[in-house]
């Protein structure tokens, strides 16, 4: 959650394009990195949530911007032991 | 060269694995079920849900994929109208995988897909539903996908079953759906194999044809049984669709969107609002996309960038936008229509703010038009 700390911003795309998006950039992460991920959609509520667990990612923090209708959402990648099958 | 399924330390004999690897060689295929994996196609409804659960009970390792194709009805339209927004939806797909336990690949399609909705090889459904060559497009897409674990599937596992669909799913389309998405003999029915000639993870034992079922026709019946024996009580309901392009409105839409552009094509953008707010045509330069409550009056505004919004400046009304190229007098007609739906409608004049995507901004007074001034061939879709 520092100022390295990767931003991917899905503001505006319909579920379920922002978890295909973090779920595309998970991919490429190094186990135990974080991400911050930006979204509009109160979709990814229940969406996101669902695929921490599924995969052995975490929520971390989660914060909504009322004014600007943000949801922020910063994400552990699993640890390389939780995602040896992955 | 051995595949790289063949790992060492399987905890087979010597003589075990001298014919288990010949067998590999012979079929490229293993041939112990826990060796095995296989690609579930998960839509997110109740088909699906079982005919993975009938796989997994026998062993194998599955992994579940559900594709995007921009003409889902899941999530979309959810997610922009406010009433719905109450109650978050969930994605049914993510929420079948958790119930079975397996990992899901949610794989974005939308341009690749593009091709299947625009140059069917086998035609079209009812409406603008392309549904035999997308179940051609899916098959072959995951069978040619990678597990999460690097390795390759052995076959794929499809919740169809015989009549079912009026045009996808007869016997004589599944063999077609086999054959042209290069399965052949790797994609498993587990819902209704017994009626259809035996696969290859059948014929390998990797599956029990016995435990596998017969279902067929349009009767949901038999798949809620099963549904129940598994104690699953909270499932999709069976009679949803998952595609807008099975829906007569949204083709409607969709045929008109590319009859004015003058070309087959499309954006994700152009297929997301063709499932938002009212759609009206009144000559062939412009269409106005009307909301219909708040939270299409909020999604909309996200569009200020590429079309010209309108809305009423002196009264509670929807927002809209035009898409196309409208000229002085449309400009006007849009205002009117939108003052239509407004407050002000019973108002001899009301002030039409225009912004157009440059942010130059007008006002016009316009009367806003009597129900009966709206002609009925204005609406499309509808």
């Amino acid at each position: 959650m520092n100022s390295t700390t990767i931003t991917l911003d899905t503001t505006g795309l319909l579920c379920p394009l922002p978890l295909i998006r973090a779920q595309d950039l998970a991919k490429g992460l190094a186990p135990g990195s974080s991400f911050l991920l930006l979204a509009s959609d109160p979709g990814v509520y229940y969406d996101i949530p669902a695929w921490c667990r599924m995969h052995g990612h975490e929520i971390i923090r989660v914060e909504e911007l009322s004014q600007e209708n943000v949801i922020q959402m910063w994400i552990r990648t699993a640890e390389a032991t939780n995602r040896i099958n992955e | 060269m051995f595949p790289s399924y063949v790992h060492a330390g399987t905890g087979y004999s010597l003589n075990q694995r001298f014919h288990q690897v010949v067998e590999f060689v012979d079929m490229e295929r293993p041939t112990t079920p826990r060796e095995v994996k296989a690609i579930a196609l998960l839509s997110g409804g109740l088909d699906s849900l079982l005919a993975t659960k009938v796989v997994l009970d026998q062993g194998i390792d599955v992994e579940g994929v559900n594709f995007f194709t921009g003409f889902c009805v899941e999530g979309h339209t959810h997610a922009i109208r406010k009433r719905q927004r109450e109650k978050i939806k969930r994605n049914n797909a993510l929420w079948v995988a958790e119930q079975l336990g397996i990992k899901l690949h949610i794989v974005d399609v939308v341009q690749d897909y593009k091709d299947i909705v625009l140059n069917p090889k086998h035609g079209y459904g009812k409406n603008l539903n392309p549904c035999l060559d997308c179940k051609i497009f899916m098959v072959e897409r995951a069978l040619n996908m990678v597990g999460f674990d690097g390795r390759t599937f052995d076959f794929a596992i499809s919740g169809e079953v015989i009549g079912q669909r009026p045009k996808s799913q007869k016997r004589e389309s599944m063999a077609i759906i086999s054959r042209e998405s290069g399965a052949n003999d790797r994609l498993l029915r587990p819902l209704c194999a017994k009626s259809l000639p035996s696969t290859l993870p059948e014929r390998q034992g990797w599956v029990n044809r016995d435990a596998l079922y017969d279902f067929s026709g349009r009767s949901r019946k038999p798949q809620m049984t099963l549904a129940a024996e598994y104690g699953f009580t909270d499932y999709a309901q069976p009679a949803g669709g998952c595609c807008f392009l099975t829906d007569q409105n949204y083709s409607s839409k969709l045929s008109d969107l590319w009859n004015t552009r003058g070309q087959r094509d499309y954006e994700l953008d152009d297929i997301v609002l063709l499932k938002v707010g009212r759609h009206l045509r009144p000559n062939h330069r412009f269409k106005l996309i009307l909301a219909r409550e708040e939270g299409e009056n909020n999604f909309l505004k996200g569009y200020r960038q590429r079309y010209i919004q309108i809305d009423i400046a002196n009264h509670t009304g929807p927002l809209a936008l035009i898409d196309g190229n409208p000229n002085e007098n449309d400009l006007r007609v849009a205002g009117r229509i939108v003052a239509r739906y407004s407050q002000g409608r019973n108002e001899p004049n009301v002030s039409v703010r225009v912004r157009f995507p440059d942010g130059e901004e007008k006002n016009l007074s316009i009367e806003p038009y009597s129900a009966h001034e709206i002609p009925e061939h204005w609406h499309i879709g509808v």
